[in-house]
């Protein structure tokens, strides 16, 4: 007996030795990037030989995956010397899995990393990313999008400053979430908040749900808070707190007003009964159905919207408490794409992130029902689509853009969408749920 | 040889033949958990190197209130998950010990259905019955005029777990009835006709003769069905994301949760042992219980 257990506990002894701190223990990671920052440079891909890219991607839905075929047949056809192989994966399973695939020893050389500190400040942080700036300036991609949409994949290189620093990823499409409405039901588009509220009364007193709204997948209340938020807070105090970078933090008055007008909307019935057990889906598909003049939502769902609704549908931006002032929204850019630090084919790699975003990749984007990030020579036909052009264009000229508060921190999206349930579900008091969000903030931020 | 040697080959040999499931055993079970035990002592993101922490991981578990809370629903989903489809289980098992139904193969197939869907199906099915507006379960209230009685099931802060928790008891009694069933039909009829010689009702019957001959089945159920409570992940992952606030989370979504998503590897890690230390203590619990009953 004492001699098995004794070689029981050799056995667990020799196999947690074996294991030695887990990550490895070179820690200098800022050199490893500042390494992979050299040896940029612009390529002639035909004469680059034969290459093979491995490419982690999660554009599999609809009109996301139209675009990406069409333009890796096109680069295929172009360079018949570079060989794509791609690895397409749901937004969710690339997230959660990108980490491993990213520090392990065969990883891919181009991928999507999404914004904010979950995963691309994570992989920054580990040395995984290229700084992308020297292909951004032999490329000229500092003209090609805003500097909002850019500042969106800069990390310092140490991965604490967000918003700020390298460039390590670019997007193909913009997103904006707004406002969509029933042509049906609605006849002039609001030029202020209130006048938005009063037709929420209207709707409300004619039986109509005013606004659809699902929020048991969690995200559906970001959007709302957001939406409302962006009207009371001003674009840089969101933009502050999002980034960390200073500032009055969460618990203000202005973030107060907020939650308790979204309180007052769930009170007074504006939203589908229920929402907090509805699912997104089958909440904006109610809107689609008739069911009520509006929903809040991001322009992904354009596609299967206008398929249900047609040209009934549109869109536009929630309008500011006051008239006439510049629209501020809650948006931002699809997932970037990035090379990892470990690719052996960056410079390839970059002219074909250069080929899927630059002006002909556009056109393609408009004629596959998607949002280009950058210009475009095409435009869109249906009605909602050129609503939605227009905004995006006034939001870029006027800097109107704000980020998505998930973004703050590695757990803030459930820290933040946990906190929206309650407010709603009238367990946080408007002062109450301004201070937990605080508190969930100053636990990462304080450590920065 | 001495002659105080046992018979046969000596003991020593014993130990090559086990050597092969030992070395897979080692491989796939031993050594992935005490690697997890060894990252549970380390503060690590995944990427960046570890830190060493010792004991503060678990120190955490216990002291944060939202990690308390997910254990605490894991325990009440035992009660969903174990409890409610043993005695349904037990249930059918009476009622089928008294009278041979006919068909019985085929009603016990369609009562083990639900044992056999994947459970991101089961998980995708019930949400859609839940849904509060269009949903099977409030249209069918509303249908027999019971529409007062329709609820916000996975959207309420106090009805979200019981409702999850009623997945898992349709999930697990089909699992009970089948062990159940058969156990019945391995006690001896003239048990029965004993008791009832001697003036049992069925509800005696069920208590002298029954339940005492499925007291195995019973420790078997149990044993399963309880660890499929602690660990249950599919279910929350699906329909509520933990929410709505965090009055579904369970430890398991949490190990997920900060492995994968928030880059918190080492209570993730240290959740993951707990959650094992658990489950190997309540099955002893469980199995030492229906042993010692035995033994009476």
């Amino acid at each position: 007996m004492k001699a098995r257990t004794l070689a029981l506990f050799g056995l667990i002894a020799t196999l947690a030795a074996g294991c030695g701190t887990p990550g490895g223990e070179s820690g200098d990671n800022a050199k490893k990037s500042e390494e992979s920052k050299k040896n940029s440079a612009k390529v002639d891909v035909a004469k680059a030989g034969d290459v093979t890219l491995t490419i982690w991607d999660q554009e599999v839905r609809g009109g996301q995956k139209k675009q990406i075929t069409r333009l890796n047949e096109a680069f295929q056809s172009t360079y018949p010397n570079v060989k794509i192989k791609r690895v397409a994966k749901s937004f969710e399973d690339l997230n959660t899995t990108l980490k491993l695939a990213v520090s392990g020893p065969k990883a891919p050389d181009i991928v999507e990393a999404n914004q904010g500190r979950q995963v691309m400040g994570q992989l920054v942080k580990g040395g995984l990313l290229k700084p992308l700036d020297a292909y951004a300036d032999a490329y000229g991609w500092n003209d090609r999008w805003s500097k909002t949409l850019l500042d969106l994949n800069r990390f310092s290189s140490d991965g604490k400053q967000f918003g700020s620093g390298d460039l390590y990823g670019v997007s193909q499409q913009g997103e904006i979430v707004g406002v969509f409405y029933n042509r049906d039901m609605v006849e002039t588009v609001p030029k202020t908040f209130g006048e938005f509220e009063d037709m929420l009364a209207k709707a409300k007193a004619d039986g109509h749900v005013p606004i659809s709204f699902g929020n048991l997948d969690k995200f559906g209340g970001i959007h709302e808070f957001q939406t409302i938020q962006n009207q009371f807070t001003h674009k840089e105090d969101v933009r502050d707190f999002v980034f960390a970078r200073g500032g009055d933090g969460f618990d203000t008055i202005e973030n107060r007003s907020a939650a308790e007008k979204l309180k007052e909307w769930a009170d007074k019935g504006y939203f589908t009964p229920n929402f907090n057990g509805t699912g997104y889906d089958p909440a904006w598909q109610q809107f689609t159905k008739g069911k009520g003049p509006f929903t809040i939502a991001g322009t992904w769902i354009t596609s299967d919207a206008l398929s249900a609704l047609g040209d009934e549908l549109g869109f536009f931006l929630m309008p500011g408490r006051e008239a006439g002032t510049p629209p501020v929204s809650l948006g931002g850019e699809s997932l970037p794409w990035g090379i990892t630090a470990k690719s052996k084919n960056a410079d390839v790699a970059a002219a074909y992130i250069d080929f899927i975003t630059n002006a002909k990749a556009a056109d393609v984007q408009v004629e596959t029902d998607n949002l280009p990030a950058t210009q475009a020579t095409t435009e869109p036909s249906a009605p909602v689509q050129k609503e939605i052009f227009a905004a995006w264009k006034a939001l870029n000229d006027t800097d109107g853009l704000t980020p998505y508060m998930d973004y703050a921190t590695p757990t803030f999206y459930d820290d933040f969408s946990g906190a929206v349930q309650k407010l709603l579900a009238g367990k946080l008091e408007p002062t109450a749920f301004t201070k937990s969000v605080q508190e969930d903030y100053a636990k990462f931020a304080d450590k920065l | 040889m001495t002659a105080l040697a046992p018979p046969g080959e000596p003991r020593r040999v014993a130990y090559v033949y086990l050597l092969p499931g030992l070395v897979i055993f080692g491989l796939f079970v031993l050594a992935p958990l005490v690697h997890s035990a060894w990252l549970s002592l380390f503060t690590w993101d995944g990427v960046t190197p570890g830190e060493w922490s010792g004991l503060e991981n678990y120190r955490a578990i216990v002291s944060d209130p939202q990690l308390r809370a997910a254990f605490g629903h894991a325990f009440v989903l035992v009660a969903f998950y174990a409890v409610g489809p043993i005695a349904i289980g037990l249930l059918l098992a009476a009622a089928m010990s008294r009278s041979r139904v006919r068909g019985l193969t085929l009603f016990r197939t369609a009562l083990f259905l639900p044992q056999v869907i994947a459970l991101v199906v089961v998980a995708v099915m019930w949400r859609m019955i839940y849904d509060p507006e269009g949903g099977l379960l409030n249209e069918s209230l509303r249908a027999i005029g019971l529409g007062g009685l329709a609820q916000n099931w996975l959207g309420s802060f106090t009805l979200a777990l019981p409702s999850v928790g009623l997945i898992g008891t349709w999930v697990m009694y089909g699992l009970a009835m089948v062990l159940f069933t058969a156990g019945v039909q391995k006690i001896p009829q003239s048990l029965y006709d004993a008791a009832r010689m001697d003036g049992a009702g069925p509800v005696r019957e069920f208590f002298a003769v029954t339940l005492p001959g499925l007291r195995n089945e019973i420790a078997v159920a149990l044993t399963l069905t309880t660890i499929q409570a602690l660990r249950s992940f599919d279910l929350i992952y699906i329909t509520t994301r933990g929410g709505p606030g965090d009055s579904t989370s369970v430890p398991a979504f949490e190990v997920y949760n900060r492995a994968f998503r928030s880059g918190d590897v080492g209570t993730a890690a240290a959740i993951g042992v707990c959650i094992a230390a658990m489950i190997f203590v309540l099955t002893l619990l469980i199995n030492r219980i229906a042993e010692r009953e035995a033994a009476r």
